[in-house]
């Protein structure tokens, strides 16, 4: 994809810094959104210079507010830590002092727990608050974000080529734009399983419209990140 | 087309075009990303509005980030702008410091700013464009125009090889391009030809050249948010040389490649690791173990019989086991 101006111009995002804070964040969004419903229970276990100086560059408030769906830009994201006590979501923070060699400087591995789930992501913020996902419950993937792209649509999905084609009919349908399109399958199961990030900036999709996304032959589910926190 | 891989080729669409930065940069996103003029005009507001809260909050506030390290120095410089008789810059430049240095603070505390290229160089283009912007009292299109020729201009160092990554070439890759941005945007809201406005921000980029990365704790604060400050004030120089008539000798796609040839040379210590340069000074070093961060290794304090470029002095410094 080419260079924005709004990738030079941008993010717009709460600070201190875009790779600590932003791209923490939206690693947290992008795991929540592959998470099914709530989670109760949530462990970070940070590693690289996200071990060192989390809690300067507020990694941690932004990582927990990712989880809870909150974008890079809301200043509620300072709160973070008080809105998970409200939705009683109980979170750790794990500094891990030694070296994973093969993980990048800011690297955070994010175990989601609820009573029925439980799902683990690496990531890494790899710069100007640009994220790579690099492992989804262990099998290794490869999905580059931006922080202030919103990337709002992680659709889950068998294997078939032709899976996705109803469901593109129908965004254009909605007129929702897609920016960009990734998909990754795990090639060790059996049946193929694949995950594909929809880019769909600027468009809000209706609680029903996602339902009837879900509702479409060969799709396993459809988890939207838009905004959803209560002011 | 409206593509450029480059400052040459931008410029050469100016003057085919007729057209100043600006306008190339909106139907270069029109065409590229299939959007309307206005979609994009409100997505460059929203940036513009967001500067601006930012920079408002900013110059009031006295509150101290988390360590206590920045806070409150944009208000100081922000209150003495009515008194500037006795000041060495003029009251535009001293208003462009204090607005830097609000984006910055607000920055370090968690408020919303533009990370623009990034959040540690954030405070330079709005500082300049802001407070020319009060002085001129030009208008709203104009200020929008120029935050437009300054992203244009990160499009064209992006393009041309270069990066807004601290941890690949230092801060001149964060301040530094933060300051050619800047001297590019204020120069067009100043009347300045396309020329003009790539030769400001080649001699802005040069004054920065080389500038480590360096942050105490690694956090966005010293010496960060008075860089952009400075950094200013040096995007505001660069303009009105080039308003001038002076001209950089090295053309601006040259200076940007100036730049990756001396981050290909910069130890990793400068480099975003906070194990080098400020950082490791006497006063860094106290303030490192006061947030309780873990201490330095030994090797990167060893720097005096260390070969210039290595990060350590244990072996040829190729950092292959590092
Ligand atoms: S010193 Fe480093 S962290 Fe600070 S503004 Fe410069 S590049 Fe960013």
């Amino acid at each position: 994809m080419d260079v924005s101006l709004f990738d030079v111009a941008g993010p717009i995002m709460v600070g201190p810094s875009s790779s600590h804070t932003a791209g923490a964040c939206k690693i947290g969004q992008m795991a929540r959104a592959l998470f099914n419903g709530t989670p109760k229970e949530v462990e970070f276990y940070l590693y690289g210079s996200f071990a060192t100086v989390y809690q300067g560059h507020a990694t941690d408030r932004a990582l927990l507010a990712g989880v809870m769906k909150l974008k890079t830009s809301d200043a509620h994201l300072a709160d973070a830590f008080e809105i998970a006590e409200q939705k009683k979501i109980r979170y750790k923070f794990i500094p891990v002092k030694k070296e994973v060699p093969d993980y990048h400087p800011n690297t955070v591995k994010i175990i989601l727990k609820s009573k029925k789930n439980r799902l683990s992501v690496i990531g890494s913020s790899i710069g100007g608050g640009e994220v790579r996902i690099n492992y989804i419950n262990d099998i290794p993937v490869d999905f580059e974000l931006m922080a202030g792209r919103f990337f709002s649509l992680i659709i889950g999905h068998s294997s078939e080529e032709a899976s996705l084609e109803p469901l593109f009919e129908k965004l254009k349908e909605w007129d929702c734009p897609i920016t960009d399109s990734q998909t990754i399958c795990n090639v060790k199961d059996a049946p193929k399983s694949c995950i594909t990030a929809l880019n769909i900036e600027d468009f809000y999709l209706k609680l029903p419209q996602v339902q009837a996304l879900e509702k479409l032959p060969g799709i396993e589910f459809v988890r939207a990140l838009t905004k959803l926190v209560p002011k | 087309m409206y593509q450029f891989k480059n400052c040459q080729e931008l410029l050469d669409l100016c003057k085919k075009e007729k057209l100043p930065i600006s306008q190339i940069a909106i139907k270069r996103e029109m065409q590229i990303f299939g959007k309307s003029r206005p979609w994009v005009r409100n997505k460059m507001k929203k940036v513009r509005d967001t500067m601006e809260e930012a920079i408002e909050l900013g110059v009031k506030s006295t509150k101290k980030s988390k360590y206590g390290l920045v806070g409150g120095d944009a208000r100081k410089v922000y209150k003495t702008i009515n008194r500037s008789s006795n000041m060495l810059h003029s009251k535009v430049a001293i208003r462009a410091m204090a607005y830097a240095i609000a984006t910055n603070e607000q920055n370090a505390r968690m408020g919303k700013i533009v990370a623009f290229p990034t959040a540690g160089g954030s405070g330079v283009v709005p500082g300049v464009l802001f407070s020319t912007h009060e002085h001129m009292k030009s208008s709203k299109r104009k200020m929008l125009n120029a935050l437009f020729t300054a992203s244009a201009l990160g499009i064209a160092i992006l393009k041309h090889g270069g990066t807004f990554s601290a941890a690949k070439a230092g801060c001149q890759a964060e301040v530094g391009i933060g300051v050619a941005m800047a001297a590019a945007g204020v120069t067009e809201m100043r009347g300045g030809t396309p020329e003009q406005c790539l030769n400001a921000s080649a001699l802005g980029l040069k004054n920065m050249l080389g500038l480590a990365c360096d942050p105490l704790g690694g956090l966005v604060e010293v010496p960060c948010v008075k860089r952009n400050a400075i950094g200013a004030t040096i995007a505001m120089a660069a303009s009105d040389m080039s308003m001038m008539g002076v001209e950089s000798v090295i053309p601006m796609d040259e200076v940007v490649e100036a730049m990756m040839n001396i981050s290909a040379g910069m130890s990793e210590t400068i480099r975003e690791t906070a194990l080098g340069g400020l950082a490791i000074t006497k006063t860094g070093l106290k303030l490192r173990e006061k947030m309780g961060l873990p201490p330095v290794p030994k090797k990167y304090l060893d720097w005096k019989n260390r070969k210039p470029g290595n990060a350590s002095n244990k072996c040829g410094g190729c950092n292959g086991c590092g």
